[in-house]
């Protein structure tokens, strides 16, 4: 059995830290905004966790990619990891995007490009899992979802853009289209500050959960060893 | 039972297309005798547009809007059954295996498989449409326009579900799957077709809807040559 | 004519084949015996360029797998126990469509001679649907050597038959082993196998342990070699 590495014990105790710091910038640190006061504090994680969530399914397509070229499983680990991961944070995206909404918009949800889109792909990689369920054999388990990241990390841009093309009321923060659409805000310098942090600290986090998915695969592929020769 | 003589059989490998199209042709044939994938697929998109009658009580003022939406949408789940009955004849009895031990490039298996499942699914929206069109006194849709856009939605949706179907038919959940894989992933090609034939039902200038359009294009090229790419590592072992 | 050397192949954790050697002289009828679960048809796959090795080399027909598969496959025939013909096709369209898929020009007459080969003449305008097990095993017999294959692969070709049925194959096998063709037969029917091959190989838990020629059998018969092996 091998034990957890020093490395990934002081990262998950980093990860926690962040957590904190990222709570303290985004609840204390950054200035309550003016028009739509405290509750455009949850705009900090929710930009956050998008942004690790995109990271992963984009990650999960490179790794879909590699793994078709090296057919090698330990790929499909990550991709698995990094899809796993990365579902959870944009389902924590469309969570505290609605709780936003409600007070910005007056709705807990609209049918806006943004929002339609994250429900799509949310919608891609729980397809993903129903995909895998029903394979038994793990390296055509590992293919068809690598075609299948592939497939959705191509859609989604695509869905995106098309959506896109009618109109948006989803404010657009990055990017200097800003505040022509409905609550949009701009930001002072404090408020980047709180932004930047939070992108920093769900980074590490997810880069911790990853290397902990990772792990728990290739143990679970060594229980899954040990237990055939047992059998034997 | 006689003896193998000596007519010795000339083989070389067949050209990509000659593959492509012994494919087509054993589909069609096949198909015209049988008729089950056209004749399911075509009852139940007149089931499918006879539940929107009643779903969305489809009078003159809805029907402006939603015609473009109602056909999609039907032609989206008809699409489904076909392309799951189209691969499951070939998987279940191992025609599959047939196909892979032939001497061609394993694209042409995907071509020639995703032309006969177009070929189904065109057949179905040119029996559709003008029934649509006469039951609901609809002559708008016979536009070359509308027909273009049909014909573009078709394929870029038929290339990503003639792959998905390679890959839903090899799993336990086979015959639910399909749907669940392909929807979310053809979203795209059925927002970009709703908004393009329906901006033709509307009458706007060729100008308006030319986005739509040209997503579609982009779609269709995009898929067809991602499908053609990945196809060997979905029917390989 | 087929040079295998210490192939392994895996599905996943589980190893099928384990560092088989299996080599076949131009013109052999060998029968690949084994209890269920051994590795036949995953090994008989593997020869029909259908699944991949994991591990070593496999040279048919003087072509290596998988790189040259296109050359193997043009010169290899597989009857496998699932007939490989489509019902709503007649068993002309039938032989007419693999004709086409391996290229044979002018290819009428060489489907009149196969349809006689396997006893299908006067049937041969019949949708397949309405053959009886028996005659389809033959028809699909016929597609695999429509192209007149060097080496011919049988999987289990009696499974499902009846004993009219079966006695019917055996002419049909007999005959195209008869044109020098190279065959491999996979089965657990020890007495049908003994009728056949002129070499008996048996194949357990993943490996070829025991191999012997007809000549080989004077004072012992298959069946005591057979339990011999498997025993040993």
């Amino acid at each position: 059995m091998q034990t957890k590495p020093i490395a990934l014990t002081i990262l998950d105790v980093l990860s926690v830290i962040s957590i904190g710091v990222a709570t303290y910038f985004a609840l204390v640190f950054a200035p309550t905004e003016q028009i739509m006061g405290q509750v455009q504090r949850v705009f900090y994680f929710h930009v956050g966790t998008a942004w690790v969530g995109m990271l992963g399914f984009i990650m999960a397509a490179v790794v879909g990619v590699i793994y078709l070229i090296k057919k090698d499983l330990k790929w499909d680990r990550i991709g698995v990891a990094a899809v796993e991961v990365s579902t959870m944070f944009f389902f924590i995206t469309i969570a505290l995007g609605s709780i936003w909404a409600r007070p910005a918009w007056n709705t807990w949800w609209t049918w806006d490009p943004r929002l339609t889109t994250a429900a799509i792909t949310e919608l891609i990689y729980i397809a993903y899992f129903m995909l895998r369920a029903g394979i038994e054999d793990p390296e055509k388990r590992a293919r068809f979802g690598a075609v299948y990241t592939l497939l959705g990390g191509i859609s989604v841009p695509i869905t995106f853009m098309a959506i896109r093309l009618f109109r948006t009321i989803h404010p657009v923060v990055v990017g200097n289209e800003s505040a022509a659409a409905q609550g949009g805000f701009s930001m002072s310098g404090d408020m980047v500050t709180a932004m930047l942090v939070s992108f920093a600290a769900f980074t590490i986090i997810f880069i911790d959960l990853m290397w902990n998915r990772i792990r728990m695969g290739s143990l679970e592929e060594k229980v899954e060893q040990l237990k055939l020769k047992v059998s034997m | 039972m006689t003896n193998e003589t000596n007519t010795t059989a000339i083989v070389q490998r067949p050209s990509f297309l000659k593959a492509v199209m012994a494919i087509v042709q054993k589909d069609l044939s096949a198909e015209f005798r049988s008729r089950e994938l056209l004749s399911a697929m075509l009852v139940f998109s007149m089931l499918v547009i006879l539940i929107f009658n009643f779903a969305l009580e489809l009078n003159i003022d809805v029907r402006r809007t939603v015609t473009a939406g109602v056909l999609w949408t039907t032609f989206a789940f008809a699409g489904t059954l076909g392309l799951n009955r189209s691969m499951a004849v070939e998987k279940d009895r191992g025609c599959m295996d047939g196909l892979l031990l032939a001497p061609v490039d394993r694209s042409a298996i995907f071509f020639g498989k995703a032309i006969s499942n177009l070929a189904f699914m065109l057949i179905v929206e040119a029996i559709v449409i003008p029934l649509y069109a006469l039951l609901y006194n609809e002559t708008r849709i016979f536009q070359l326009e509308f027909l273009g856009v049909l014909l573009l939605g078709s394929i870029g949706y038929i290339s990503v579900g003639t792959l998905l179907s390679a890959m839903s038919v090899q799993t336990r959940t086979r015959d639910v799957l399909l749907p669940i894989l392909l929807f979310p992933v053809a979203v795209p090609v059925l927002l970009a077709s709703v908004k393009a034939s329906g901006g033709i039902i509307e009458g706007l200038p060729l100008n308006d809807i030319l986005t739509p359009i040209n997503l579609l294009i982009v779609y269709d090229i995009v898929f067809i040559a991602i499908s053609f790419m990945v196809f060997d590592f979905v029917v390989e072992e | 004519m087929i040079e295998v050397k210490k192939l392994v192949k895996r599905f996943g954790l589980k190893t099928i084949l384990r560092g088989l050697d299996f080599h076949v002289e131009p013109g052999e009828f060998v029968a690949l015996l084994g209890p269920n679960g051994a590795g036949k048809t995953t090994f008989l796959r593997i020869l029909a360029s259908l699944s991949r090795p994991s591990l070593g080399t496999v040279h048919v027909a003087g072509y290596s797998l998988p790189n040259e598969s296109a050359q193997v496959r043009a010169r290899l025939g597989v009857v496998s126990h699932m007939p490989l013909l489509y019902p709503d096709l007649t068993a002309e369209e039938n032989l007419e469509f693999y004709a086409r898929m391996y290229g044979i020009m002018n290819a009428a007459p060489r489907i009149t001679e196969v349809l006689g080969m396997v006893g299908l003449e006067a049937r041969r305008k019949d949708l397949v649907r309405t053959f009886s097990r028996g005659m389809q095993q033959r028809l699909a017999i016929g597609r695999a050597i429509i192209h007149d294959p060097e080496v011919v692969l049988f999987d289990e070709p009696y499974t499902g038959l009846d004993q009219d049925a079966s006695t019917m194959l055996d002419e049909v096998l007999r005959s195209v082993a008869a044109k020098g063709r190279t065959v491999v037969m996979t089965s657990h029917d020890l007495a049908r196998a003994e009728d056949l091959a002129t070499r008996f190989d048996i194949l357990s838990r993943g490996v070829i342990t025991a191999s012997a020629k007809r000549s080989d059998f004077k004072n012992t018969n298959l069946l005591d070699f057979y339990k011999k092996a498997l025993a040993g």
